[in-house]
């Protein structure tokens, strides 16, 4: 038994460890990775050194793992690295899990869903072809191996991880030959409004900064910007070999990183069947959290990327309110000491977001992103399911994602809809003239992860 | 393809991707070693046999699944690497389907 289990050791599931076990609770922090980290400082144990991986992962990041490592010394916090929560009862708070020596549970008074972020789908004709991969499958590929792409690789969507990623490839010694800026013309004129509201850019001054630093850095090191890119295709026989896209474009390319912003990875909490919400700024969904991250039930909380985007410093903050929110529902720290507490966090969140409603706006994705218009694009990539087949099920009845399943098999391949889900939703939504919240969100089932029958076997009767 | 940075991230744990050896650094996944081998595809799908390789190198997609040490459909991207382990592509095998 453990007071708070922690799903996730991103930089929200370190705050809320941390935090919660200085106040005294037993702390068990489950992460599916090796090491600690999370998206964001992955791998940064063994990588804080790599020069091209300077700044804010190689500083912020290393000391925020050893802030964790050192609470870890300090005792009441349990670590379990390489193991992934496969199915949560609510009800009696036991959680099963998967790690490197076979399966087993832990029972918890309270969860934190600490899960994290997942990159935006960016359904392009050819996205499937090999050589394609987000942007963040390379820099998961340079913090975890020091690996760069070779040849001429190409960059194509929009964002702030986007330019950080240019600039980490280009001091690795691989700048990429072009950036295909998607962001719409005059979409900086439309978002400045959000930016002056509440003195959004003077509170995130640091940020405007860094990002312009980036992307002056990524130009000087000759990389070719081409903006208000539409309509991109990838094409090549077996494999990457060419980019096309509106207005006769075209380019050779061994590598296509894409990237549109990352979304709540909200799988987990889907599946447990917390209600969610369509965000209508940030485009995706996300799951129904109070001012201290708790969802109507009882026993869960969310923190982090996983209760809406605001990036990693902001995660910190609402991991370590939801950590505060732990103790008191624990009766371990009164009400009054919990808001007291909560003030610096509070503060930091409120700095962190300043800017959210600028970038938002900025960098929302095309309505192409969302709803490929070309019927032959594939949205499932399991099931190899087309944008056309998706329309084509709307018009036969389908109202939904859940309801499209049944029709197309999407959401039923090995992703259970990970890929997809967001995609089919928003195609038909689109096809039958209806807000994406009204086609509703997949509901997935457990496991959460694919489990063998023998290590269902495995697991202990009761 | 990827090249490796031999410099910051020292190549020392020995895996064998199909039938070739390589080191790849500590920390790698099976994924990893398999777009630093530069095989042009992980797997091929059960629907229309068309080759892929890792996409989101983090556990959403699936596009990883390989054979690892003899068991099939597994998330390459998210099984770190070991001192001799082998890695396969899995040619149309359908994967473990999850709902009912
Ligand atoms: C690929 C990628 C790269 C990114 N890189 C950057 C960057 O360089 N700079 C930046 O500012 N922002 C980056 N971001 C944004 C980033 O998500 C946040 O800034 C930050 O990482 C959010 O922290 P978090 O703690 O909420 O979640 P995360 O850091 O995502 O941590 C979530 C953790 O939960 C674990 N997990 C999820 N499900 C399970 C399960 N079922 N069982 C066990 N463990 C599980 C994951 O392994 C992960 O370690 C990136 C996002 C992605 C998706
Ligand atoms: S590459 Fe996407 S799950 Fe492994």
């Amino acid at each position: 038994m453990t007071d708070l289990a922690i799903i996730g050791a991103g930089p929200a599931g370190l705050a809320a460890a941390i935090e919660a076990a200085s106040l005294g609770l037993s702390v068990t922090v489950i992460d599916e990775q090796p090491a600690p980290g999370g998206q964001i400082f992955r791998n940064v144990e063994r990588a804080s050194s790599d020069p091209a991986l300077a700044g804010e992962y190689g500083s912020d990041g290393a000391a925020l793992v050893r802030r964790f490592r050192a609470a870890i010394q300090a005792g009441g916090i349990d670590y379990r690295a390489s193991t992934t929560l496969w199915h949560l009862d609510t009800v009696g708070g036991v959680l099963s899990l998967r790690g490197e020596s076979g399966t087993g549970s832990l029972v918890a008074q309270r969860v934190l869903l600490a899960t994290g972020a997942q990159e935006r789908p960016v359904p392009i004709p050819g996205w499937t072809l090999p050589n394609v991969l987000t942007a963040g499958a390379a820099q998961i590929l340079l913090k975890q191996a020091g690996a760069v792409p070779r040849g001429r690789t190409v960059l194509a969507g929009q964002g702030p991880l986007l330019w950080l990623l240019a600039d980490q490839l280009a001091k690795a010694g691989a700048t990429p030959a072009l950036l295909l800026e998607t962001t719409p013309r005059g979409a900086l004129r439309q978002a400045l409004p959000a930016g002056l509201a509440g003195a959004g850019f003077w509170r995130g001054r640091a940020m405007l900064a860094k990002g312009a630093t980036l992307m002056a850095a990524s130009r000087r090191a000759g990389m070719r910007v081409i903006s208000h890119v539409t309509g991109l295709r990838a094409e090549g026989e077996g494999r990457l070999q060419r980019i096309t896209w509106d207005g006769g474009g075209s380019t050779e390319a061994d590598t296509l990183l894409l990237h549109e912003g990352v979304i709540p990875s909200t799988h987990v909490s889907r599946a447990l069947g917390l209600p969610h919400q369509w965000d209508e700024t940030q485009l995706c969904w996300r799951p129904e959290v109070d001012a201290w991250g708790a969802t109507p039930n009882p026993l869960l909380a969310v923190a982090g990327d996983g209760a809406g985007i605001g990036g990693w410093q902001a995660a910190t903050a609402t991991g370590a309110l939801a950590a505060l929110d732990a103790a008191c529902r624990l009766g371990r720290l009164p009400e009054h000491a919990r808001d007291s507490r909560a003030v610096p966090h509070r503060h930091l969140l409120r700095r962190m977001l300043a800017l959210r409603p600028f970038l938002d706006r900025l960098y929302a994705p095309a309505p192409g992103v969302l709803a490929p218009a070309d019927d032959d694009t594939i949205v499932c990539r399991c099931e190899e399911v087309t944008a056309g087949q998706v329309r084509a099920a709307a018009a036969l009845g389908a109202t939904g994602p859940n309801q499209a399943k049944a029709y197309l098999r999407t959401g039923m391949g090995p992703c259970q809809g990970r890929m997809c889900g967001t995609t089919v939703a928003a195609v038909i939504a689109q096809a039958r003239g209806i807000p994406i919240a009204e086609a509703g969100a997949l509901r997935p089932r457990a496991p959460f992860k694919p489990i063998t029958v023998g290590e269902l076997a495995d697991l202990p009767a009761g | 393809m990827f090249a490796q940075r031999p410099d910051p991230r020292p190549a020392t744990v020995e895996v064998f991707v199909g039938d070739a050896a390589l080191r790849v650094p500590e920390g790698s996944t099976a994924a990893a070693a398999v777009m630093l081998a530069g095989l042009p595809a992980i797997r091929e799908t059960p629907v229309n046999g068309s080759p892929r390789l890792p996409y989101c190198m983090m556990g959403i997609c699936f596009d990883c699944l390989a054979e690892i040490d003899g068991v099939a459909n597994r998330q390459a991207c998210m099984v770190t690497v070991r001192p001799g382990m082998r890695i396969a592509p899995q040619h149309g095998a359908r994967a473990a389907r999850m709902s009912a």
